[in-house]
């Protein structure tokens, strides 16, 4: 059953489009990601479904509310975390969450919610002294303490260190596995590969995809690459009669690409071993979800 | 209710938490009062000024200063940086409206305004023997109006105030001459007419006029009853025009 159901949404600022005829629905308990370069819309489509913009055009529906008409009860069930929204300097973690949490009729309980989040240690720490990975830990906080059935997270490892990033992740899969349903608004390929269970590729207003990673790079027709130095000199002949391989080339450090489709690795190598020849940095590369990224969102000043 | 409470006494502490807010607007005004009393002049009375005394001009100047510095200077930095920094954005996504912070510091800057007025009064009473208003209801009346017309202004500078720094200086450059003609450098009594009329039209020149009017006995004369009102409704309205979430 959709949780969220999004259709032909519209939104210009003055003479800029920001969402262009943007349709999807989002299902109960999966992590949905919304992925698109930066200045693509993605924060203003879920803005909308927050009830923060007003749209132009089209149907949002949010846990069959409206956001606009709604809103009351939609703040109630929905938890926000917003780029870019800091706290008072001086305001401590532990009143934040006390604050926060006083805000709704039954919210979570705010010491498991910082336990879970590894700020327990925090608890006494202002805003100000928080490090930028606890700070956005602090916001996922405060953006489940209402007990939300959903959770939109905007950027939420922007400005993180690896480690904090993959912390995060991990974070997000728990409550995922507590049954909210995640919107992830992010501009990082490696996340939403990770983490999300469907993903809306949005590019300059428009969707331009929507499926789940896998899915998404199936979509190219790039196939597998391999990449190796024989240590004898070799033909290509014996490379380009396999069924598999699409092209061979060479480049001057006399390294061969073979490109092709199905079992590539077990035939090129075993032709190699029936030739005596030994491939050196032998290396297996597959089209992963940046390579459908750039495919599916690239524009004339990228090219 | 209940949240609003919770939200009040939270920016409380805050302000608490923030010394030089705290100095100037609490703790500052009192100790201006006693150290102008310190001066043997300011106690003699002075035919020129009807038979008062300088300390006793001063008491409504530095309440009004207490309230200038509350809801000129202070409330509309905080309000200004909660825009700023996405805070009122951030409660707009909670079952709170982001207009219940605003209420709420209101609300802390009115309470913090009541302790410090409550110290220069006790300050004059106590140690210079000033008077305590003899038109208790008429002082009140102009109190409230006073702190309603100062906020008001408060609210219109947090409403144009882009960011919370713009905000501070905004306050800091009305501040100044709006207290000089409420007359914190010399006292309405010993100015020239033409500044007295001048201030007569602003919130903190009528302030000091309709309390000082009420201290002696007299009920607070119209027209500074109507330009307090004035600037109450008139600024609250703009700003409410003209407030921006985000």
């Amino acid at each position: 059953m959709p949780v969220i159901e999004v259709e032909h949404l519209r939104k210009r600022y003055r003479d800029v489009v920001a969402v262009d005829d943007v349709s999807f629905t989002v299902e109960r308990g999966e992590i949905f990601g919304i992925l698109g370069p930066n200045g693509a819309g993605k924060t203003t489509t879920v803005e909308i479904i927050e009830g923060l913009r007003t749209p132009d055009g089209g149907t949002v529906r949010v846990l069959g509310l409206d956001p606009q008409r709604d809103g009351a009860e939609l703040r109630r069930r929905v938890g926000a975390q917003l780029q870019e929204s800091e706290l008072p300097e001086k305001l401590k973690v532990w009143e934040a969450m006390e604050l926060y949490s006083s805000f709704y009729d039954r919210p979570a309980d705010w010491r498991r919610l910082l336990e879970d989040l590894g700020l327990a240690g925090r608890h006494d720490a202002t805003f100000g002294k928080l490090s930028g990975g606890q700070k956005q830990r602090l916001s996922i906080a405060l953006a489940l303490v209402g007990n939300p059935e959903i959770a939109v997270l905007d950027e939420l490892t922007t400005g993180l260190d690896p480690q904090a990033r993959r912390d995060t992740w991990e974070l997000i899969e728990g409550i995922r596995d507590r049954g909210v349903t995640v919107v992830l608004v992010t501009h990082f390929m490696e996340e939403a590969e990770r983490l999300a269970d469907r993903v809306a590729v949005i590019d300059a207003g428009r969707l331009v995809a929507i499926d789940s990673p896998a899915g998404l790079v199936s979509r190219l027709d790039a196939g597998q690459r391999i990449r190796f130095r024989p240590t004898t000199p070799l033909d290509d002949r014996i490379l380009t009669e396999l069924p598999e391989v699409r092209s061979v080339e060479r480049n001057g450090g006399g390294q061969v690409l073979v490109t092709g489709t199905g079992e590539l690795l077990q035939a090129v190598v075993s032709v190699l071993a029936r030739n005596h020849i030994v491939a050196a940095d032998l290396r297996m590369e597959q089209a992963n979800l940046d390579d459908a990224f750039m495919a599916l969102t690239t524009h004339e000043e990228r090219s | 209710m209940r949240r609003f409470a919770k939200l009040t006494l939270t920016e409380l502490k805050l302000f608490l938490r923030d010394p030089t807010a705290l100095f100037f607007a609490v703790v500052f005004p009192p100790i201006l009062l006693g150290a102008l009393g310190v001066i043997p002049a300011f106690r003699e009375p002075s035919e020129d000024l009807g038979g008062q005394r300088v300390i006793d001009l001063y008491v409504p100047i530095t309440v009004v200063f207490v309230l200038a510095m509350l809801a000129i200077s202070v409330v509309p930095t905080y309000l200004a940086t909660y825009r700023e920094k996405g805070i009122l954005r951030r409660l707009s996504t909670t079952p709170v409206r982001p207009q219940s912070l605003l209420l709420a510091q209101l609300a802390m800057g009115m309470g913090m305004a009541l302790v410090a007025v409550t110290l220069v009064l006790g300050v004059g009473v106590v140690v210079y023997d000033t008077a305590i208003p003899e038109q208790l209801l008429g002082y009140l009346v102009a109190f409230v109006l006073a702190a309603a017309a100062s906020f008001a202004v408060g609210l219109l500078i947090a409403a144009v105030a882009p960011s919370g720094k713009a905000a501070s200086g905004i306050g800091t450059i009305l501040f100044f001459p709006m207290m000089f003609l409420a007359g914190l450098y010399f006292p309405r009594e010993v100015m020239p007419e033409t500044l007295r009329r001048i201030g007569d039209f602003t919130p903190l020149g009528a302030g000091v006029q309709a309390l000082q009017d009420a201290t002696t006995g007299a009920w607070p004369q119209p027209l500074h009853l109507a330009v307090l009102a004035a600037f109450a409704i008139g600024a609250s309205l703009a700003a409410a025009k003209l407030f921006r979430w985000e």
